[in-house]
Formats: C-alpha cells, structure tokens, sequence
C-alpha cells in the first residue's frame, strides 16, 4: 500500500497567509450557507473524505498546523479532528480547550488521506485512517464520522475499506488468559501471528486459522473465519464465547449466545457492520506438540480430489486440497493435504519470517509459467501417497512464508474469488464453472475444502459443501468474466465469500444471502443511523 | 559501570506509546513494573498483556506530573501500593503546535511547565530517594530536540535542552551513590505525538527505540542517541556557527 501515490497531495497549503486563513475558517463555526455547503459536499465527494465534526476556530488552531488549515480551509476540507473529552464552550460554537487537556491535545489526530487497497490490492479507495489506543477510543471515533474499524487489511476484497476508517492495530492487548481451560479473551487489534507466539508454547492452539496468520482477530470474527477443520469444529463462531462491541450508538455492548444473542451472531460474518469488536473471548484447541502429523495423497482428476477429501472427513481433523485447474486434460488434479495434531518433544511456536518479495513490480504470471509451475509441484510428490510430520507453520501458513506476496501480481492486484456450493451438484457446478472461466482468466491458485454443518451467523458463509478458493489476476476480462460466472454459484445454491469478494453485484447477493434481511433487521436495531458502512456495504447493499 | 538490574521500575507518563515499548522491553527482562500516569485505570488492558506476557507484577498508580506537590510522596506512595523499587522511567512529555504556543502564553507555559517544570521535580524528589538508598538508577526521555535551538521548536527544544543539563547535573550528583542516570534522545518516532506532523524524516518505530534504551541500560551509558545516527546529525546542526545559524530556516 506504501507504493501507491497520495491521490490527494496537499501541495499548496502554504500559499495563503494566516489572516486569510482565520477568516476562512470562521466559516466552519456555523455561518456557512447553504451554497458553500452544496460546495463542499461536493469536494468531499470526489475527494472521498466524510466531513469531521464541525469545529470552531480556537479547537482547529489548537490541533493542527496553521499553515495547513489555511488550505484545508481554503479547500473546506477539515485537516483535523479533535477527540477532546473537555471542550469549554466560550459562546455560540467557538470553544477553548482547557489547560488541563492541552496536553492531551498532542493526541489530537493530524491525518492525511492516504489509498488503501485489501489484501487484493484492488480496489483502492482513498481512506483517513485515525488509531485508536484504548476502549474509549473506539466510542470518540464514532463522532469523527468513522465508519468501520479496520484492521490488518488481509481480506481480499473491499471489505476493510472505508473513507473513514479507526484502524485497531494498537489494540493489541492479552486481557485474560486461563492456562487450565484454555480460555483466551484479547483485544481486537491482536493478529493471530501473536496469538499463536503466545498460546503454543503454554500447549494450545487456535481452535479455526485461516491460511493466513496475519489479520486480527477482529478481522476474523467480522468474516467468520474458517479453516481447514470446518468439517469437524465449524467457523470461528462455534469457538467464541463473548465478544465486546462498541456499536454505533456507543454503547459498550458485551455481548454472548444469552445476552443480546442477535448482536452476537450478526458481527460472525457482519463484516464489522453492526459495531466495532472491541474484545474477543474463545477456547482454544489443547495440543500435544507442535508437530503436525499430514499425509498428502496425489489425485488424477476433481473427481478422485473429491472423493479423497469427502471419504476421509471423519478421519482426520485438517483436510485441504491444492488443485491442478490449468491441466487441459485432467484438470482439478492434485494433491489432498489431510492433517493432524501431533505427539512430539517439541512446543514451539514459529520463528520471524525472513524472506520478503522485493518490489512491486511488474505481474509476474503468465499461463505457460504458470502451467509449468503447477506441473512441477504436482510432480513434487512422485508416490500416491506420503505421510510427513511438519511443523504447524509451513502446514497452515505455506504462503506466509514469502512476505508481501500479493507483489507478484504487480498494481492490478489479484482476486480472490470464493465460493461454496452444496455437496448435491456440486461437482458438476464446479466443473462447469471452471469450463467456463479457464479461457479467459489466468487462474493462479485453486483450493478446495469441505464445509460441514456448523453454526453460523445471519451472514455467515459456510454451509454444508464444497468450497473452491482461486486466484486471478485482476484484468477487466477476468472480473467481467467472473461477475457473469457467478449465476452459476447462485443457480446450484451456493454463495461467495465476502472476506474475499471485490467484484459482486448486489442483485447476486441477495440471491445467495436468504438472511440477509433478519441481517438488516438487527443492524437497524444497533445502528438505526446507519453509520457503519463500508466499500463493501455500498458496493452491496447491506445498508 | 554496569548498573545493577532493577527488580521494580517506575514509568511516569506511562499513556505514552513509547512508555508502553519499554515497559514490554523491561517487563521481558522480569522487571515488574508500577504504571503511572493521569486515568491509570484506562492502563487496565495494558497491565493485563503485561502480566500475561511476562509474568511480572503490574501496579498502576494515579499521577499527574503538573500536580507538582504531590511528587514529594511519589516515592513512598510507589513503596505502599506496589513494594520497593529501583529504576525510574521518565517519559513525560507533551509537543504542541509551536505556532500556537508563540501566539499563547498558556501553551508555552503548558509546555514548559510538562517538559521541564514537572519532570525536574519529581525527578529531584525521586533522586533524593534512590540517593539515600544508594541504589538504582534513572532514565528519562528528552529530545534531540533540545540540542539546538530551531524557529520551529525552540520553546518545547528549550524544555527538554534545560532537561537535559538538569539530568547531566543529576548525573553527576547521584554517581558517588552509585545511582546511574541515563539520557534518552529520541528522534522523530511513530507516535500520536508525531503524526501528521510536516518534515517528518527517518521515523524510527517506539519498539527500535524501546529495544535500544534497553540495551543502552544495560550497557550502562550516559546519553543514548536513538536511532544512532541522530548523533551524528545532531553533531552537526551543533557545529554550525550561530552567524550562519540564525539564517537558517531548521
């Protein structure tokens, strides 16, 4: 995200004298007419930036620089936002801060826009990210027009990005920890990377990770995360037994399966729409070492792939397939990776990682390449089948090993587009989905797992079948190609997943989401105002 | 001399970003801590991680270093509620808008009265304390700021350049008790301090620095420069003539 340019570099803020400044900025205490207003919804709108909280003179000398809000003012685009807990009023809307909060006034928040972009790199919407410390924090953002917390910005699409945004990452804090039980409760901001450095060595584990280590907690409980255990220990939301929300309304809300119920299950995949996680409590997984014990079965066709990976459902607790999809004549071959938790002598969680891809740079796939590439670690594996002992780093996390990874695919950035479809069907749905979009895209990465019956919230994703994760190189084609594929998922009953998704049209969602509106319906009695939003939201329609 | 390892330390100002990287450097090495700060009950969250962590004991401790009276009872307030201690960690401080505090007496004086006026005193009552017990030691945060006088930040440069000299003198005081007094000089770090400010260059992270006081603790120094080179930066800006200086927009 570093690479991108500013889109809206503030240049000329030095141009103009302080005097000019002072008048035009009297504007914002409350004379503003209506055509100014008309004015500078309008430059907000194209700068993609919510207005902040209307301040007085005094508060805006105080909080930032002159020389810049004489631009700011100039543009009637607010340079600050102030988050002080005592304001005095000195008549009308003007305000002087006590000398008991000038010192906390250095906390006050100078912020430039910057893009940011999801794990995908794309989109890439121009966003005023402000940190927030503590618990309160989280409440005063709300009347700086924050619309959403975000986090590490490991999902794939939109649905961390906002104009506006409360970044968690400071919250990164251990609340509570029982080394009897295995009962953990963390803030938010917390990414599963600590987590693990933290739980592995006292011999637990985390009950549901992604195929990445790096988003926060918060991130995970927004998107329901799953894993490669879904068959056997359901989403994230099966392992989570309090959560603590900040809604829009600012109330602290904590919140569990007895008291307020529906918040509970609506932030499981609510993609942080109903209110900010402040805290996540959950049990996590007993284990014996770190080792996992995996056997990795090499398959001829999507067929074998999927009889291997449903026939041995009950057998092992981590199932996942790495599939072959540019093979033209047994496509969807590949290789199971069916996994275990291990006796061992070691406890230890995984080291820093070293490597980290250079540069942006130009995308580095190409279909040969890529053709060759999947050839050769299909054949990686000569015998039918292997049995290994590994850590549990290179087993769940094999990319993380390669930092900044989504480099490869230079400024376009990539898609990720996941689906799942019921079992009844679904091989044929998935066959033919793939027919249809391997022409036209450059398909670089493909994963299959099984979804079991597990819980889920109003916009949970998992349901019972097969779920396909692949990745593509982001070209008009391909999304085109993509959004019109898409009637496939819907017409066998499937969905995609949100975390993921960048390029769905609304009238698919609905389709897919039957809940959706008991969804809404619970948004709408935390957050009548409909503040939370997000690129994803409005993309959507979950308003 | 290596000064002796401190079983408790004491972090005033301890809100601060860069109090809570060292308090994880220190609390890493089994150093228990006692945070103090104004709303210590917001460090709740913060004394939890700590002690899960690492295992230590954490006290928070409500103090407000512009509440000048109160400090003379800092030390044995600190020995009350938490038990005894050995090693001070100053990082009060507070970097207003310098176009402001020139146009307002309050906020200079506000700033004067945080960067020097408190940590002096308290330091000095804190400093009586450790020089009665012979033992323990002190680090407080100042600035390269306040190694040159600049346009644009002489009045907080000011505070932490009296501050400086005052540690220098506290040093010299408190060596034949065998008290070590170190002086951290930071440069630019990411910190709410920092943000948004204009001219930020080599941003240094609150963890480097913390990792580099630790080691500079330990190690027994005097004046840390943290990143190093501010050192060298610093020697620099010092060696220009104050003829050619003064013309100089820095």
């Amino acid at each position: 995200m570093e690479e991108d340019e500013p889109a809206n570099g503030n240049e000329d803020e030095s141009v103009e004298g302080g005097h000019h400044g002072a008048r035009k900025a009297s504007h914002l205490i409350g004379g503003r007419t209506e055509r100014e207003s008309d004015e500078a919804q309008k430059e907000e709108n194209c700068l993609g930036i919510h207005r902040l909280a209307p301040l007085g003179w005094r508060t805006q000398i105080y909080g930032c620089h002159p020389d810049r809000s004489t631009a700011c003012a100039a543009r009637r685009q607010p340079a600050v936002d102030l988050s002080f807990h005592d304001l005095q009023s000195i008549g009308g809307n003007e305000f002087y801060l006590s000398p008991r909060v000038v010192a906390d006034s250095m906390t006050s928040i100078r912020i430039k826009p910057r893009p940011t972009c999801g794990w995908g790199r794309y989109p890439v919407v121009t966003s005023v990210v402000q940190r927030a410390r503590w618990l309160d924090d989280l409440r005063l953002s709300l009347d700086r027009q924050v619309t959403l917390a975000q986090g590490r910005l490991r999902s794939y699409g939109d649905a961390g990005l906002a104009p506006s945004v409360v970044s968690t990452l400071e919250l990164d804090r251990f609340l509570h920890f029982e080394p009897g039980t295995g009962v953990l409760e963390v803030e938010a901001g917390i990414t599963l990377d600590q987590i693990l450095r933290f739980v592995v060595p006292r011999g637990w584990f985390l009950p549901v990770t992604p195929g990445t280590k790096h988003p926060t907690i918060g991130g995970c409980v927004a998107a329901d995360v799953h894993g490669k255990n879904h068959h056997v220990d359901g989403s994230l939301v099966s392992h989570v037994e309090t959560l603590t929300i900040v809604t829009a309304e600012g109330d602290t809300i904590r919140c569990d399966r007895s008291e307020y119920a529906d918040l509970f299950w609506s932030c499981f995949g609510g993609m942080g729409l109903t209110g900010f996680v402040y805290s996540v409590r959950m049990q996590l997984l007993a284990i014996a070492s770190d080792r996992i014990e995996v056997v990795t079965r090499r398959t001829r066709d999507l067929e074998e792939t999927c009889d291997i990976l449903q026939s041995t459902q009950t057998q092992h607790r981590y199932s996942v397939a790495w599939l072959d999809i540019l093979h033209r004549r047994r496509r969807g071959r590949g290789l199971v990776m069916l996994g275990d938790h291990t006796q061992g002598t070691s406890m230890n969680a995984h080291g820093p990682r070293t490597i980290r891809f250079p540069a942006l740079g130009p995308r580095l796939f190409a279909r040969p390449v890529l053709q060759a590439g999947n050839a050769a670690y299909y054949r990686r594996q000569l015998r039918r089948m292997r049995h290994s002992k590994v850590h549990y780093d290179p087993y769940f996390y094999p990319l993380d090993g390669l930092r900044d990874w989504n480099r490869a695919y230079g400024r376009p950035g990539f898609l990720q587009y996941q689906f799942v479809v019921p079992f009844a069907g679904g091989l044929d749905c998935m066959r033919a989905f793939l027919d249809r979009i391997c022409h036209t895209t450059t398909c670089t990465l493909a994963v299959l797992k099984t979804f079991g019956d597990g819980q889920t919230g109003p916009l949970g994703f998992p349901q019972p079948g097969w779920t396909l994760a692949l990745d593509f190189c982001q070209t008009p084609k391909s999304i085109r190609a993509l959004q019109d594929a898409t009637s496939l998922i819907t017409d066998a009953g499937g969905r995609l997943y949100l975390a993921k998704d960048a390029i769905m049209r609304a009238e698919h969602f609905a389709d897919m989401y039957p809940r959706a509106q008991e969804f809404l319906a619970i948004k709408r009695r935390y957050d009548p105002g409909n503040r939370l939003r997000s690129a994803l939201s409005d993309r959507l329609g979950i308003t | 001399m290596r000064p002796a390892p401190a079983s408790r330390a004491l972090i005033l100002g301890a809100r601060s970003v860069i109090a809570q990287s060292l308090a994880h450097q220190f609390a890493a090495k089994g150093v228990a801590l006692v945070l103090a700060a104004r709303q210590s009950e917001q460090l709740t969250p913060v004394a939890a991680d700590l002690r899960l962590r690492y295992g230590v004991d954490v006290d928070l401790l409500e103090f407000d270093a512009l509440d000048l009276d109160s400090h003379a009872s800092l030390a044995d307030r600190v020995r009350q509620e938490a038990g005894p201690w050995e090693l001070v960690i100053c990082v009060v401080g507070c970097l207003p808008d310098q176009q402001l505090a020139r146009q307002d007496g309050n906020i200079a004086e506000q700033v004067l009265a945080t960067n020097f006026t408190a940590v002096a005193v308290c330091l000095g009552h804190l400093a009586n304390d450790l020089e009665a017990r012979r033992e323990g030691g002190m680090i407080c945060l100042t600035s390269v700021a306040g190694d040159r006088g600049r346009q644009s930040n002489y009045i907080y440069g000011a505070a932490k350049g009296g501050l400086n000299l005052f540690l220098q003198g506290l040093r010299n005081r408190l060596a034949p008790a065998g008290v070590h007094v170190l002086t951290v000089k930071p440069g630019f770090v990411d910190t709410p301090m920092t943000q948004g400010l204009e001219g930020l260059f080599l941003v240094a992270s609150p963890e480097k620095v913390a990792r580099d006081v630790l080691v500079a603790w330990r190690k027994g120094r005097d004046v840390l420069y943290t990143p190093w080179f501010w050192r060298w930066i610093l020697a620099i800006i010092r060696l220009i003539p104050e003829s050619i200086f003064k013309r100089l927009s820095l």
